[in-house]
């Protein structure tokens, strides 16, 4: 058990990391790459009339739930109006209601549509449906119709698609003729369709949808048959036959009722308009989020203040930095001043950027070291010595703002945020080594804090990867795993087959 | 190719000549063996030498100990009373960090040991520097020691420049499993760290001759100083220095454990100090790895209950011997995939 305790940890690990990621850019669609952008429509139905005297009662069909979209907002500009909105089986109904209009009246709904992939969402069967009464010839001709295309079908869907087509193209002599007398109106001919559809005693429904199409000032609503074939309901275009709606086609209302009706009033209208707009991905995820209700979205990062937002940013960055050193150290062999310390100079380079902040860094770090070495001719103590580095090295921090200011490189003037006790330390260190072991193994030692913080900071800074591990922070725990991962290395170090290559030669001597 | 690239060898043949990195070392050695509550025995100077002296194993005689920076005004007159000269260490010093030898007196200055005569400030300064913590890990204050000046058997004189040679064993659970000498050269400023350019050296642990060294890790035969040779130097007293290493395991109850030897010319090997971390380098200076005779005892200890440092010693004297070659010296290499030069 103990053998596979570690095992079992980073499995479990990275499945609950890489689960609760999957979940939330899947199901959520919160956005995997920064700066992605989510399409959203929006949709205003526009209701207009001239009011006959009395109180008035405008009803308006909106959708309730629409398939493969999702409902981010909505807004009803009424003016003194009493709003209601109700359910009305698959839709809901918005109530306006007034006492004395005057003149025409305008009213508005507007809701923010967000496509989310087909969810081919399943809905209960409604069962056999009863026979229409037809008067003849109609029954004869609807009987004979059914028994025909049964014959060519061999489903529910291919039943209805057959019908349709069989409609659309009747000859005059053929049964399909009787039905389609009042030719061209597509709300007829769905009526029609969902007798025939009921004669053969399959469940069938009429759709009102929108297509959207940008910029448009006055779309159309479309009709449409659903057919259910004892799953879920499938469209079909009453005319042309197609199955499935083509992309950005967005379901209104179900049902044959009119989409507005008003009581005392005349001429009244609706029209669509609709636009398109590209909102950033995050924020639209976000509202999604709370249309469904996840709360997993609650306890997210997205939900603090966007100070402390952009505190974590930059902190949720710096176990990616401690991994890149457990790796360079550990699987590279590469040696640096203290274990964590150029995870540190990495995140003072997010402020200089990395040219000038490694240019920076050696300045500072030759200049305190050159000071330092002065100190040490003034026989100091150990503390007082430190606080005297940390003296000179602000001293030439201002001075080198100052001086870089004054040449117009403004970037210089960034580095207030270098660390600079972690820089006297990194002096001192440096000394120690520099007197204890020579000038090469000090000079080797910086050059690898260097190297592995520019490693760092090109990781730290990847907008790719903090986006990542902001917006899904259980991230870290694949991270954990791997780091627990990286502790249980025992091979050879990168830099130990060149150590213990060199002396190959001397392996092998003699012999 | 030019010696100074260098060169990559494949892991898996390293792994053949059973070299253990850093990274295995530090998991199944140290982490392994090395309890962490153990530590302070050999991280305090001052603690080994109390514990060595209670189990009776040599030491350097310890003259003061200054805690304080007003003890060191009253040192002063302790120090000159040792004409033979002294070595100021801190009592928590890293690899061999922030040792003062100073080897007599000249007139009433002392004289470090490369000739070099220093003012009695610098002595103080040197002692303060201890106490505030310069050479101690993280900074924190030490204490400064005092002690017997080795002075070293002069089997070394022509091998060693102007520092002290000393013996590295490495002793895996009580088992002595490796051992170097590291002789201090001019580059190295009579320091015995390889890295600066000492020499380091294998020992055959059954007869405590020296094999042959690696310098700057490109082998060498001899001193760079005085191009005496350093191949089949008899360490004097070899018994004795391995029943020391291998006692050292019962003072500090490290499993993987740095045994630091110095031979004096009277008192024979005295312990100079212990490592809980010691690192890879015996292998180079031995030109083999660790890996197959810290497998030899693990396999040793297995069929064997507790045997005494004497036992100890004596097993790992007989089993890690090297052949004797045709010129009467221990072979430089013998590890099987070893190819003839």
């Amino acid at each position: 058990m103990k053998r596979f305790h570690l095992p079992i940890l980073i499995v479990l690990l990275s499945t609950i990391g890489l689960g609760v990621f999957a979940y939330k850019a899947l199901a959520l669609n919160l956005p995997v790459a920064p700066g992605a952008s989510a399409e959203t429509w929006l949709v205003e139905a526009r209701v207009r009339y001239q009011p006959t005297g009395g109180a008035t009662n405008v009803q308006l069909r909106i959708p309730e739930r629409l398939p493969n979209f999702a409902l981010l907002d909505e807004g009803f500009v009424s003016r003194g109006y009493g709003l209601n909105t109700l359910s009305a089986g698959d839709d809901r109904i918005a109530q306006w209601t007034t006492r004395q209009p005057r003149g025409e009246q305008v009213l508005y709904y507007r809701a923010t549509l967000y496509r989310m992939g087909d969810d081919g969402s399943e809905a209960e069967y409604p069962g056999p449906v009863s026979v229409p009464d037809w008067m003849e010839p109609q029954r004869s001709a609807a009987e004979a119709l059914i028994e025909d295309v049964r014959a060519r079908s061999s489903d529910i869907q291919t039943f209805a698609s057959v019908l349709v087509n069989d409609l659309t193209e009747a000859s005059a002599a053929s049964n399909a003729a009787v039905f389609v007398a009042d030719n061209g109106d597509q709300r007829t001919r769905t009526e029609t369709l969902i007798d025939l559809l009921a004669t053969a005693r399959i469940p069938a429904r009429m759709v009102t949808t929108l297509p959207l199409r940008d910029g448009r000032r006055d779309l159309d609503p479309e009709v449409w048959l659903e057919v259910h074939n004892t799953r879920r309901w499938v469209p079909i275009h009453p005319i042309s036959g197609d199955i499935e709606y083509p992309q950005d086609v967005v379901v209104w209302a179900h049902g044959t009722d009119p989409l507005l009706e008003v009581s005392n009033g005349r001429e009244a209208e609706i029209r669509f308009a609709v636009s398109r707009s590209v909102q950033d991905a995050l924020a639209t995820a976000e509202r999604f989020g709370e249309t469904v209700n996840a709360r997993i979205l609650d306890f997210s990062t997205l939900a603090l203040p966007l100070g402390t937002q952009n505190t974590y940013r930059v902190l949720l960055m710096v176990p990616l930095g401690a991994m890149i050193i457990v790796f360079l150290r550990n699987v590279i062999g590469i040696q640096t001043f203290g274990t964590f310390m150029p995870v540190l100079i990495a995140l003072s380079f997010r402020e200089t950027q990395l040219l000038a902040g490694i240019i920076l860094f050696t300045l500072i770090v030759s200049l305190g070291l050159a000071v330092r070495f002065y100190l040490e001719h003034l026989r100091l103590l150990l503390v007082p010595r430190l606080a005297a580095v940390v003296s000179v090295v602000i001293m030439l921090m201002l001075a080198i703002s100052i001086l870089s200011h004054h040449l117009g490189f403004e970037r210089a003037l960034a580095l207030s945020l270098f660390p600079m006790v972690i820089l006297a330390m990194t002096i001192e260190r440096m000394s120690v080594v520099w007197e204890e072991h020579g000038p090469s193994d000090a000079i080797t030692q910086g050059i690898g804090s260097l190297v592995v913080a520019a490693a760092a900071y090109g990781l730290m800074a990847n907008r790719q990867l903090e986006h990542l591990l902001f917006v899904f922070p259980e991230l870290l725990l694949v991270l954990l795993a791997m780091t627990l991962l990286l502790g249980r290395y025992t091979g050879y170090r990168l830099t130990e087959l060149f150590r213990f290559g060199r002396i190959q030669e001397a392996m092998r001597r003699d012999g | 190719m030019p010696g100074w690239l260098p060169r990559f060898v494949r892991p898996r043949l390293l792994k053949e000549q059973g070299i253990v990195g850093m990274n295995a070392r530090n998991a199944r050695y140290i982490a392994a063996w090395n309890a962490r509550r153990f530590y302070p025995r050999v991280d305090d100077k001052l603690q080994t030498k109390q514990l060595a002296l209670d189990a009776g194993l040599s030491v350097p005689e310890l003259y003061g100990v200054v805690r304080t920076h007003r003890q060191i005004r009253e040192v002063r007159r302790e120090l000159g009373r040792h004409e033979e000269g002294f070595v100021i260490k801190p009592a928590h010093g890293a690899a061999g960090d922030g040792i003062l030898v100073i080897d007599g007196w000249r007139g009433d200055r002392p004289r470090r040991a490369n000739g070099r005569t220093l003012e009695l400030s610098e002595l103080d300064d040197h002692i303060s520097n201890i106490l505030s913590g310069m050479y101690s890990l993280g900074g924190r204050p030490d204490v400064a020691m005092i002690e017997q000046r080795v002075r070293f058997s002069s089997v070394f004189d022509a091998v060693a420049h102007q520092g002290v040679p000393d013996i590295r064993t490495v002793v895996y659970r009580g088992y002595p499993v490796m051992a170097m000498m590291r002789l201090p050269t001019q580059d190295s400023d009579g320091k015995a760290n390889l890295h600066q350019g000492a020499v380091g050296t294998g020992i055959d642990l059954g007869s405590g001759c020296t094999i042959g060294g690696v310098r700057y890790n490109r082998p060498c035969h001899e001193h760079p100083d005085s191009e005496h040779s350093i191949v089949g130097l008899q360490i004097p007293g070899w018994e004795q220095l391995m029943e020391l290493a291998a006692g050292c395991f019962e003072l500090s109850q490290l499993g993987y454990l740095g045994v630091d030897v110095v031979i004096d010319a009277e008192r024979g090997p005295l312990i100079l100090e212990l490592n809980a971390r010691p690192g890879l380098a015996i292998q180079i200076a031995n030109g083999e790895g660790l890996d197959h005779r810290i497998t030899a005892v693990d396999a040793h200890m297995v069929a064997r209950a507790t045997e005494t440092a004497a036992d100890r010693a004596r097993w790992s004297g007989e089993v890690f011997a090297r052949p004797i070659t045709r010129d009467g010296t221990p072979a430089a290499n013998h590890h099987p995939d070893a190819a003839p030069a």
